[in-house]
């Protein structure tokens, strides 16, 4: 084990900021990584073992227990859990003979849940290693599980690849693109570095300016200009800058990232690229969820393509002393790393904690840089912003949200897949392009986004009105909307990272408030008392998970209150509906082996 | 005509009673405004008639406590929390830290009772007579039970705390309490 340790803490030179790849190696190879490992680690290193400890423990994708050979992750997102993902667990536990959380004694098999796998449109899904298994039934579970006892290597379990680059000798992924609407600026036939070649001939001021003009925003979901962004990495005085890309894709139901990183990865490296000579940048980073690490073979690909055709590394094409080189920075299964500032303290080798700001990462970022987060889809508009222009970009769209934007939508609809159309369609029309007559409720920008009603189809989609990152998650009449809220909140529980109270425990307060609404055992002051203590997670959190963790919660209450008003109810006799006094008993008339003298009515015939 | 006030202890240590007795000679100022009905201070063991204002010190671990808190609620028109106890559970709650057990009260009998050191129990018995209430399989604060309309935090809230309360409460204003009257310890 020392060897291989040290070799592996060689080979990234004992750089204590690598230390998720070193992690992730161990990880891999050792299939865990004990504290006699982070032992081993943290001397080569020159750190503490408890840092060591504080990464391992953080990200889902590291254990310190072994884990078995072959890891099967079943997504557990609430559109799996709506198709049947469920049912696929139960069954790979049957199969597997294994309960969920657990590693089998041979040190075969660990089976486990994951939150989001990314593969809403074609779900239930899991992942098996790096192999990722999508629209699985009960016979093609019992298949793969015994296929696998065989001795099949997990990735020689897909059987049929998917479209496009899915197919790809490097990817040979079972995942389908699902692209059902290809748009003007991204889904449509590209120039192979058009954007770039017109970009090198321009000043940088010049193409700042072209990038205001277009009004692009993050496609993340927060939706800062990202002109705005770039301005300002620009202008600080520093003697190196980062342009980071954001392929972290965790919020539930969006997977539009996986479908531009499958088939439009050229163009996103394209506007890093133009991102480093606009900012004067001369190095970037992928920060690929490790959900997605089926893709990173085929983006390294791409990365050394680019580098021998002259368009990434030294003097880039052919502009002398622009010299700008990417490297994947492989996650390790946390939402919050979705957060720019977690992502970085990621990159970093550290917790993916959020960090204070200010500063902002456009000032002191990566390593204390100033640093570019943008998403992957920000990086192609910008690529086709230096090809086209600003004002065709703006031309699509509407006035504070411009372009294109690629909606993920997934659900009870029959076309559910990867949608381009402009910033400002209504929800009406986004539905009757998927397909979906009998949806009741639909979920905008995933469970931290807004749970809207069917009287409000007619809102658009833009910055304006129903803001997304992209997921659109389609819910019909036969859904609890209840059990949907509780699900999300089960998620940011999961998913919060801990550092402040507010998310970490107010969110477990909100879950158990919602557990005891879905009881029936709340009255009206309840709902006073959920929308209360969201405003203070909101307001008092220290990142944007728990800025809007309250969300499913505060946007249910006020567009389904209905769904609310009819589990509620009103106890004149002051008493609290949820207080058990025989469930509260149960417990001590065992142990006395006697009744209740007040609360038994035939205790004198005992 | 005078306002009433009943008052209780349930799982607490009196140290809340004690408290309001240390509003010293106001205590004569309060009895020209109101009048005490069931209360340890005057040995009243149950309601002559409805209370305007219940103050429950302690909060429940067992059904005796219930039973009688949910008296209070059915008698009083305000019933105020008072302490720590009552509000958050004190140092009886402390017994809900058994969580991790199959068996969490019977843990917290026995070595309440036989397994720890500190214990002289020559019978060697968990005491169970038919006359002792039933414990709550874990200990329950007031708002847990009932409805409560205010409460009053502290270890104990000091006798300055509760008379600026009732003062405000019968005078029907609002209670405005100083920065350092207001805490938990």
């Amino acid at each position: 084990m020392e060897s291989r340790i040290v070799s592996i803490c060689r080979r990234y030179a004992d750089d204590r900021t690598r230390l998720m790849d070193i992690l992730l190696e161990v990880q891999r190879e050792l299939r865990g990584i004990e504290p006699a490992a982070m032992e081993l680690i943290a001397r080569q290193l020159g750190i503490t073992r408890v840092e060591v400890e504080g990464v391992v423990s953080f990200y889902a994708f590291f254990s310190r227990r072994t884990k078995g050979e072959i890891i099967i992750r079943v997504c557990d997102d609430i559109i799996d859990r709506h198709a049947g993902g469920r049912e696929i667990a139960k069954v790979f536990v049957e199969e597997l003979g294994l309960a969920i959380g657990t590693t089998s004694a041979d040190g075969r098999f660990s089976l486990e849940i994951t939150p989001f796998l990314g593969m809403s449109d074609q779900a239930p899904s899991a992942m098996v290693n790096e192999t990722i298994l999508t629209r699985l039934t009960v016979q093609k579970v019992r298949l793969v599980c015994a296929r696998l006892r065989e001795g099949t290597e997990p990735r020689d379990l897909v059987v049929h690849t998917g479209d496009g680059n899915n197919s790809h000798p490097l990817i040979r992924a079972e995942v389908n693109n699902n692209i059902r609407l290809a748009g003007e600026v991204l889904l449509c036939p590209v120039p192979a570095n058009a954007g770039l070649r017109s970009a090198l001939q321009r000043r940088p001021q010049e193409l700042l300016a072209e990038l205001e003009e277009s009004g692009l925003t993050g496609r993340g979901g927060a939706g800062f200009p990202t002109g705005k962004k770039w301005r300002a990495a620009a202008d600080t005085a520093a003697t190196r800058r980062f342009i980071i890309c954001n392929a972290d894709e965790g919020e539930p139901g969006t997977f539009k990232d996986r479908v531009l990183l499958t088939e439009r990865a050229d163009l996103m490296i394209e506007g890093m690229t133009i991102a480093a000579y606009t900012v004067g940048s001369d190095a970037g980073i992928i920060y690929l969820r490790g959900e997605y690490s089926y893709l990173r073979p085929y983006l390294e690909s791409v990365l050394q393509a680019r580098r021998e055709h002259g368009v990434l590394g030294k003097n880039i094409g052919g502009k002398q002393g622009f010299d700008f080189d990417i490297r994947i920075q492989l996650g390790a299964g946390a939402y919050i790393c979705g957060e720019e500032s977690a992502l970085i303290s990621s990159c970093e080798g550290l917790r993916g904690e959020p960090k204070n700001r200010p500063p902002f990462p456009v000032e002191s970022g990566y390593l204390g840089f100033p640093t570019v987060v943008d998403n992957v889809e920000t990086y192609c508009c910008a690529a086709r912003i230096m090809e086209q222009g600003g004002a065709w970009f703006g031309s699509f769209g509407t006035d504070r949200s411009s372009g294109t934007k690629l909606f993920s939508v997934s659900g009870d609809c029959a076309r559910p897949g990867v949608y381009e159309l402009p910033f400002g369609i209504t929800v009406r029309d986004l539905l009757d392009r998927v397909d979906a007559p009998d949806a009741a409720a639909v979920q905008v920008g995933g469970p931290s986004g807004e749970m809207i009603n069917m009287s409000q189809f007619e809102r658009r989609l833009c910055l304006e009105d129903l803001p997304t990152g992209g997921s659109v998650m389609v819910f019909s009449q036969r859904r609890n909307i209840l059990e949907i809220v509780d699900h999300f909140l089960e998620f940011f529980v999961e998913e919060s990272c801990g550092y402040c109270t507010p998310c970490r425990v107010g969110n477990v307060f909100l879950k158990k408030r919602i557990e005891k609404v879905r009881k029936g055992l709340c009255e009206l002051e309840d709902l006073a008392y959920l929308k209360e203590l969201g405003k203070t997670i909101a307001v008092t959190s220290r990142c944007g998970l728990g800025h809007t963790s309250p969300n499913p919660v505060l946007s249910t209450i006020r567009n389904f209150p209905l769904v609310y008003a009819v589990l509620l109810k009103e106890h004149g006799d002051g008493v609290q509906a949820s207080f058990d006094i025989q469930a509260a008993l149960e417990e001590s008339r065992r142990l006395a082996k006697r009744r209740s003298m007040i609360y038994d009515p035939n205790y004198d015939e005992a | 005509m005078k306002k009433r006030i009943a008052t209780v202890s349930l799982a607490g240590c009196f140290g809340c009673h004690m408290s309001l007795l240390d509003i010293d000679e106001r205590l004569l100022e309060l009895l020209q405004q109101v009048e005490f009905d069931r209360s340890p201070l005057n040995d009243l063991k149950r309601f002559t008639r409805r209370c305007d204002i219940g103050l429950v010190e302690g909060g429940c671990c067992n059904e005796e406590n219930v039973h009688t808190l949910q008296e209070f609620r059915r008698n009083c028109d305000v019933l105020i929390a008072v302490g720590q106890c009552a509000v958050m559970g004190g140092l009886p709650v402390m017994r809900n830290a058994i969580m991790h057990s199959d068996d969490p009260l019977r843990e917290c009998l026995e070595t309440a009772y036989l397994d720890s050191d500190k214990v002289y129990n020559p019978s060697n018995q968990i005491p169970n007579d038919a006359a002792l209430p039933l414990l709550l399989d874990k200990v329950y604060t007031l708002a847990d039970v009932v409805k409560v309309d205010y409460q009053i935090p502290g270890c104990p809230p000091s006798g300055d705390t509760l008379w600026n309360t009732l003062e405000a409460l019968l005078a029907g204003k609002p209670v405005e309490l100083a920065y350092e009257q207001l805490r938990y310890d």
